[in-house]
């Protein structure tokens, strides 16, 4: 067993829930920049351009990217040898986010459902924990978006709509996001699992380096169809038009039910922001 | 052919009639923030017969909930927010003379309508350039609702605010033209 102190984990997160806010990855600022190359429409090329300064001086001025910091998520892998010590792990989960939007000025967006009162430091985050073989705790912050998050949807489908039924689910639901929720999108695909598992493969798929290849060739090909099909909406960056609605389509997929064929689609705004730290 | 324009609040039917769907328009002067929060407020004071806390006549309300200023700046990110939350609401502001609204996303037929009719606009700034816009901001105070934080009615003062014009008072829409322009169909 390795001990692990709450402390290393809470300024871990806070962090990375920094981090995330006003740096976006590598993968992401390629995207733009061929995006910028690439878009046939010239108010698409406008938003990259836009887009890559709002990245600049995110990082050199400290402003967030973007004024909605996000409901952070938190995936947790937690290695079956990791012992944590000096406190409650979920509670420095949370202690991290509180920290984070704090003390790095990130908006707090998280309010009672029914009352619609703050809860006044951005938690609670929405946590999701894997024990897993090792001794290493590795954590991924993913600030989301309530724009974003509101275009995205589940389908229950018949096993008899089969592909064309998931496809049409996928296409449907950017279409009906169109300029809403902040494209250039990454789209996320849950397919199979259960009502709940799809929804969780979804979000997880977009964790995903942007650009990389899905290892399985299969889903790779689904992959570049849905994108295609997705391009083919004309929608373009910030719905004025263009080739570039979506950056890239990520799959994940598990066996289902004999009578299900769940499907979920989370809709992920241009400002994809996540951080991956182990310890 | 889309043309550049600058505008500066208080505006005028014709200021807003010259505008055509892909405008790029350049906001500077003072403009007012308001989302969710802050319109069902303004909705429960015009319900009770009390006055606004804001003279709408010519003004431009943005759609935005900045993040916390560090200390010795002006304002945090500051991007718009979607619109088409506000739309249930947008018509009664409207005939209240509000000209212009900055956010980003599709508008509702009704909202569509009540452009036309009393001669609005609509316009779309960057979703998700919350840094980039907040460059344009150069005072920024809360003028009402503080308790609502992010979600109180603030005065900005902005200089060049890039935006163009989605919804016209001819009740065009620059997301559909888009579309026509773009989409391939199967």
């Amino acid at each position: 067993m390795r001990d692990l102190h709450v402390s290393d984990i809470i300024a871990a997160v806070r962090q990375a829930a920094i981090t995330a806010n006003y740096v976006i990855g590598p993968d992401l600022l390629a995207a733009f920049r061929r995006g910028l190359a690439e878009e046939e429409s010239a108010s698409g090329r406008e938003i990259f351009r836009q887009l890559i300064d709002n990245a600049r001086i995110a990082e050199t001025e400290c402003v967030p990217l973007c004024q909605d910091c996000g409901l952070t998520v938190i995936f947790a892998e937690v290695g079956q040898e990791v012992h944590i010590v000096g406190g409650d792990f979920e509670a420095a989960l949370q202690e991290g986010v509180r920290q984070g939007y704090q003390e790095g000025y990130l908006r707090k967006s998280v309010c009672h459902p029914l009352t619609r009162t703050n809860t006044g430091d951005n938690t609670p985050a929405v946590i999701h924990t894997e024990i897993v073989p090792g001794d290493r705790l590795k954590l991924w912050v993913v600030p989301k978006g309530g724009g974003s998050e509101n275009m995205s949807r589940l389908f229950m489908l018949k096993p008899a709509q089969g592909w064309e039924g998931i496809k049409e689910a996928v296409v449907g639901t950017v279409r009906e996001a169109g300029p809403n929720a902040c494209p250039p999108y990454i789209v996320g695909v849950g397919i199979g699992g259960n009502f709940e598992r799809a929804a969780l493969l979804a979000k997880k798929s977009l964790l995903r380096e942007l650009g990389s290849q899905n290892p399985d060739p299969d889903l790779a090909a689904r992959e570049e169809e849905l994108l295609k099909a997705i391009n083919d909406l004309g929608i373009g960056p910030q719905g004025l038009g263009g080739r570039l609605t979506a950056l890239g389509v990520h799959i994940l997929l598990q066996p289902c039910h004999i009578a299900s064929l769940p499907v979920a689609v989370n809709i992920q705004c241009h400002s994809s922001r996540h951080r991956e730290v182990e310890l | 052919m889309s043309k550049e324009v600058r505008l500066t609040p208080p505006l005028t039917a014709a200021d807003v009639c010259a505008l055509e769907i892909g405008d790029r328009v350049l906001v500077s002067g003072v403009i007012y923030t308001a989302r969710d929060a802050a319109h069902r407020r303004l909705m429960d004071l015009l319900a009770a017969g009390q006055p606004l806390p804001v003279d709408l006549q010519g003004q431009i309300l943005y759609y935005v909930g900045p993040s916390p200023a560090r200390p010795g700046r002006v304002i945090g990110a500051a991007g718009p927010t979607t619109a088409t939350r506000m739309d249930v609401y947008t018509p009664t502001l409207l005939r209240l003379g509000l000209k212009a609204m900055i956010g980003k996303g599709r508008r509702s037929p009704e909202v569509i309508a009540a452009l036309k009719e009393y001669q609005a606009v609509y316009l779309g700034a960057t979703g998700g350039a919350g840094a980039l816009i907040s460059q344009c901001i150069r005072q920024a105070e809360v003028v009402a609702f503080e308790d609502l934080g992010p979600e109180a009615i603030h005065r900005l003062v902005v200089e060049d605010l890039p935006t163009i014009v989605i919804n016209d008072c001819a009740g065009r829409d620059l997301y559909d033209e888009g579309l026509r322009r773009y989409a391939r169909t199967a």
